[in-house]
């Protein structure tokens, strides 16, 4: 199995690297952006089947480690090895 | 005064702050690796400035799960006397043993310069030794510098006094200003500016001598 977490900014929180990224796509012409978050996709190989588990210790993985939940949220997915 | 250096891979601060130590304690301090389990017996520990695990993850995020900061975590509950600097802070906070977190400068740019700073508590164990100089400068040197907590944490951190540095000029978007605060017991203290790396004419001033007076003051 695989954990699929995606880590960002909370909502309200400052995040200047969006702002920039959404400034240089507007100055590019994509005119359709109004703003951008930037965040991060972390990928954990996990051995056994055994999703509920999974899920519970990959919650505790990311309250633990992976986000400093003061300033970013987190979200992620447990899926099969195909 | 005993006082103990925590030494992280990418440390880079650790002789700095060793150095001012020796200079104002008069004892040379321990270096003590991060994958000690338990520190030795000190009166004060400093954990440095420096790119502790690359910044991997977030700045201090890996540092602040190593051994040897478990061990400082139960000891300052204790009332041990901890300073963090720079990536010290960064540890501090996400170690738990201070408020907030701090994110990436709001100009998006890495600052090295000489930095003015008010000093907010006057009778912290970090700062009595400055009496009437309510005014200091000393360098500053990141890029995650950037103080955030939300507003009920500020609210209890003025409340307490626990903002013991605000900045003059605020170089990297840190809310209220905010330089470096201490824990509510007032043992535990974090800051982005160096005062390790202004203890002689030598660095372009000395500014940073009396916090560790301070401290020594403290423990006498």
């Amino acid at each position: 199995m695989k954990a699929i977490i995606h880590i960002g900014l909370k909502p309200g929180v400052l995040d200047p690297q969006g702002r920039t990224i959404a400034r240089s796509l507007a100055h590019m012409g994509f005119d359709q952006v109004t703003a951008a978050r930037q965040g991060k996709t972390i990928e954990l190989d996990l051995k056994g089947d055994d999703q509920a588990a999974a899920e519970i210790q990959v919650k505790d993985m990311c309250e633990k480690l992976l986000a400093n939940t003061v300033i970013e949220d987190y979200r992620f997915e447990i899926v099969g090895q195909d | 005064m005993k006082s103990a250096v925590i030494v992280f891979p990418a440390s880079n601060c650790d002789r700095d702050a060793a150095d001012a130590l020796a200079k104002i304690t008069g004892r040379d301090p321990l270096m003590v690796w991060h994958e000690e389990t338990t520190l030795p017996p000190v009166d004060f520990v400093v954990i440095p400035g420096g790119f502790s695990y690359g910044d991997y993850l977030r700045s201090g995020a890996i540092a602040a799960r190593s051994p040897i900061v478990q061990d400082i975590v139960r000891k300052a509950g204790n009332g041990l006397p901890v300073a963090g600097f720079c990536n010290g802070f960064q540890i501090l906070t996400e170690s738990g043993l201070l408020p907030g977190a701090l994110m990436r400068n709001k100009g998006l740019r890495f600052v090295c310069r000489p930095q003015k700073l008010k000093i907010i508590n006057k009778t912290s164990m970090f700062t009595k030794a400055y009496k009437d100089q309510t005014e200091i400068t000393v360098p500053i040197a990141h890029f995650d510098g950037n103080y955030f907590a939300d507003g009920e944490t500020l609210n209890r951190l003025k409340k307490n006094g626990q903002i013991v540095f605000k900045y003059d000029g605020n170089p990297n978007g840190s809310v209220n200003d905010i330089a470096g605060i201490c824990n509510e017991a007032g043992n535990v203290l974090g800051m982005m500016p160096h005062p390790e790396r202004a203890v002689d004419p030598m660095h372009g001033g000395t500014d940073g001598i009396p916090f560790f007076k301070s401290v020594l003051e403290s423990l006498r």
